[in-house]
């Protein structure tokens, strides 16, 4: 019975998987991209780096990057502290 | 943990070089190159953990030193947050340097071209702090948990 009522509900969802992969957007026709557009125009005049990429991670979005920084900060601040009675 | 034969020392000594110029072409070139601050200290840190294994726990603490490192990371992360708040006249990350004129302060080329080193604002110094953040943050892990596997092994043996 159990595996019945699991069979059914995987047919319908897979069903569901399906049709919305048929109606997807055809490939480099994104629905919205003002922001790329923007990006793409102006980074260069605007940072003067000519990788967008870094200019988008480091100067349009800094704020995420300084996150990451403090993620690795404290992974390493809590390896140090896990090993801390170890000595040489 | 042991050192390694007599032709991985060898062929360490012959690599390991490369390995570090190599990274760090890939934090200075950041902003014009693929690549930036966390590729470029991964790559310099596997050459600490390359330098580790080959020569064993023990000889290697002569040439990696763990309170370096964990200096050297305070100083990239403060030195990035410092680089943050510089901008704070207009907006918090604002690049106040691009084409200033000053220091990397010169006008891109607009289209598609090789590059200068000299553009970039901000973004080559905030490069070159993630960069050192991440490979003495790779280099205090790898030591601390060599140290670690040492002490273990030697309480298993008594």
């Amino acid at each position: 019975m159990k595996k019945i009522i699991f069979g059914i509900a995987f047919i319908i969802f897979f069903s569901f998987l399906i049709v919305s992969a048929i109606n997807m957007r055809t490939f480099g026709e994104p629905t919205f991209s003002e922001m790329d557009d923007y990006f793409i125009e102006n980074a260069q005049s605007e940072t003067g780096a000519n990788n967008v990429v870094t200019s988008i991670v480091f100067d349009y979005r800094g704020f995420d990057t300084l996150g990451e920084a403090t993620v690795l900060f404290t992974a390493v601040v809590g390896i140090v502290a896990l090993f801390r009675g170890v000595k040489k | 943990m042991k050192e390694m034969s007599r032709i991985v020392k060898t062929v360490t000594n012959f690599v390991y070089g490369f390995i570090v110029i190599f990274g760090f072409y890939i934090i200075a070139h950041g902003h014009l190159t693929p690549g930036g601050g966390f590729q470029g200290g991964a790559v310099v840190g596997s050459a600490f953990a390359l330098l580790l294994v080959s020569y064993g726990s023990l000889n290697s603490g002569k040439f990696l030193k763990k309170d370096i490192f964990s200096l050297f990371e305070n100083f990239g992360l403060i030195l990035f947050i410092v680089l943050g708040f510089s901008g704070l006249g207009i907006t918090f990350f604002y690049n106040f340097l691009a084409n200033s004129g000053g220091w990397f302060g010169d006008a891109a080329v607009i289209g598609v071209n090789p590059g200068d080193m000299n553009t970039g604002g901000v973004i080559p110094l905030m490069n070159i702090a993630v960069g050192l953040e991440v490979l003495s943050a790779f280099g205090v892990i790898v030591l601390t948990m060599a140290s670690g596997a040492e002490f273990t092994k030697k309480k298993e043996r008594s």
